[in-house]
């Protein structure tokens, strides 16, 4: 008796370890190769030029275009889904607190709606720009990922939000506070960090998506100049240039790829960091 | 002498369990009225009938009269946010304001209305000092308010919860939590506070109320047991079960 269970722990640890292993051995070879061919493909040109003679067949320049096309995206999307996700998770945890039943159901769905593919973002958001005569732009990307990161933003929020202590809405309450100013001077403030960890997750999601911007925000080679003209991304600049037979476009696939990469690792890595620290202010609370 | 607060007939049910069976006690203006009883009788949940913080609570049905200046204030329409102003909660736990230490004060000055910079400087302090609390964090007012120790923080909480303005302070086991010379200051300066305030203490020590009542109201399973004055309770108790309690049997 004793013995097989003993067993069955070594067993079951042995496979933890090799599973461990087996992702930690995929995402080492994943990081790697984006890094040696990134690295090779790299120079200051490709970070400081846009594509010359088009990013299609063109052999000269650089992914500038991607790069400032899928930060502006990006930063405009994380924007407008935080100015909107904000009220949002505040009020399902201010003014719906005392109605569970309800608030499960609004969390139920928004898991749903976070569950759904970005392509059926991307289809859904070329539709509603066939419906208002919106040609593939900047607007159309950034409302259509705004739509994708929506969810993300909310949930993530709302999961801080949660953490918020009984006594802390008691307290303020009992000053006075209406519910008003319990959500935007006191939730707000008690979740600082937990917030910038939301809206950083949120921009990492928006920035490496290419299904969403696909139809959308389409793709060019000049740097964005107008909200309603086309606006190139790094996602969609790695899936035109890969298949490329041209080396030199190819390159410019890897050096994409690269730094998508590294910006998405530095996100990461701050909201990470900002996460450990908010628990630790929160245990000291 | 009219009473701060009046309770006729009060229950609470949690779904089919009734926490508060038909509650009948009065609160005399400006002095400590000290709920005794052991753990889980109900002390808690009936002070947060008195500012009604039992609206959190949707699983609590609160039915009866509670009657602050002749207002019952169980009523759908009263006015929450003045009837919590009336009032200063100081909490088992302290929960600073996830702001500075200033800002804690400044944040419930200005609920009652206080906008102007300098008088708004010149009653932070007051109440810093009113609390004891002014000599050690007078060069630490712009650091935030979780950085104080626990003590501090409920000298905090007090400051802030006298910042309101309010006639009455409810306190749920306020020194439970603090070390022996904060819980002192807490005791002393309740019975300093009562010169101009209605005081409401839950607490389950026997000798911390013998300390500070002027009145008792002893609790057991939801119901009030025995009610008055503190040398009569604790002198020439009339129930058995008081005296049970104070022979400690339910500890
Ligand atoms: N929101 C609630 N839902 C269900 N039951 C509750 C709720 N709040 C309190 N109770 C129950 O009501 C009873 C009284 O609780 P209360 O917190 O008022 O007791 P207490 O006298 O303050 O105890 P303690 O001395 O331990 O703080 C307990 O049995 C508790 O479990
Ligand atoms: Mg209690």
């Amino acid at each position: 008796m004793k013995r097989s269970l003993k067993v069955e722990e070594t067993v079951f640890r042995v496979l933890m370890i090799l599973s461990t292993a087996f992702i930690l051995l995929i995402l080492g070879v994943i990081i790697y190769s984006v890094f040696e061919k990134g690295m090779r493909a790299l120079s200051l040109e490709m970070l400081t030029h846009i594509p010359e003679g088009g990013y299609y067949y063109g052999k000269g320049g650089g992914i500038l275009n991607a790069i400032v096309g899928s930060m502006v995206l990006a930063f405009g999307a994380t924007i407008l889904a935080f100015l909107i996700g904000l009220p949002v998770a505040l009020y399902i945890n201010v003014f719906l607190h005392g109605k569970p039943k309800l608030v499960n159901l609004i969390r139920f769905i928004l898991d749903l709606i976070w569950g759904i593919p970005s392509i059926v973002y991307g289809a859904f958001g070329f539709t509603l720009m066939v419906l208002i005569g919106l040609q593939t732009s900047l607007l159309a990307g950034i409302i259509t990922v705004t739509l994708f990161i929506l969810p993300i933003m909310i949930r993530s929020m709302d999961e801080i939000f949660r953490t918020v202590p009984m006594g802390l809405m008691e307290a303020s309450y009992s000053l006075g506070s209406n519910k008003s100013e319990l959500a935007f001077k006191i939730f707000t403030r008690q979740s600082v960090s937990g917030i910038i960890t939301a809206v950083l997750l949120s921009f990492g999601r928006a920035i490496g998506d290419a299904a969403s911007v696909l139809f959308t925000a389409g793709y060019t080679d000049n740097l964005p100049n107008s909200l309603l003209e086309p606006v190139a991304t790094l996602p969609l600049s790695i899936f035109f240039q890969l298949a490329s037979p041209v080396p030199e476009v190819q390159a410019r696939a890897y050096a994409s790829a690269l730094v998508l990469t590294v910006i998405i690792l530095i996100v990461s890595l701050f909201s990470r960091g900002l996460g450990k620290r908010y628990h630790k202010t929160k245990i000291n609370f | 002498m009219e009473p701060a607060i009046k309770i006729n007939n009060l229950d609470v049910f949690a779904g089919k369990t009734q926490i508060l069976k038909n509650i009948n006690c009065e609160i005399q203006k400006k002095m400590i009225t000290v709920i005794l009883g052991p753990s889980g009788c109900g002390k808690t949940t009936l002070l947060k009938c008195m500012n009604r913080l039992t609206d959190l609570y949707p699983e609590l049905k609160v039915s009866g009269e509670i009657l602050i200046n002749e207002k019952n204030i169980l009523d759908p329409g009263a006015d929450i946010y003045k009837l919590r102003q009336s009032m200063g909660l100081l909490s088992q736990r302290p929960y600073p304001l996830p702001m500075t230490i200033y800002n804690n004060i400044a944040y419930a000055l200005k609920l009652r209305g206080v906008t102007k910079r300098r008088e708004l400087h010149k009653l932070v302090m007051d109440y810093l000092k009113q609390a004891a609390l002014y000599d050690e964090v007078r060069n630490r007012l712009r650091e935030p308010a979780s950085r104080l120790s626990i003590g501090q923080q409920q000298r905090l909480c007090l400051a802030r919860g006298l910042a309101v303005n309010p006639e009455i302070i409810l306190a749920d086991e306020p020194t439970s939590a603090l070390d022996p010379i904060s819980s002192r200051f807490i005791d002393e300066k309740f019975q300093e506070l009562k010169k101009d305030y209605t005081i409401v203490v839950v607490t389950h020590v026997l000798r911390q109320a013998r300390r500070i009542a002027d009145n008792v109201i002893f609790m057991y399973l939801g119901e009030i047991i025995e009610q008055g004055p503190s040398t009569e309770f604790f002198e020439n108790p009339k129930q058995e079960k008081t005296k049970l309690y104070l022979e400690g049997m339910f500890n």
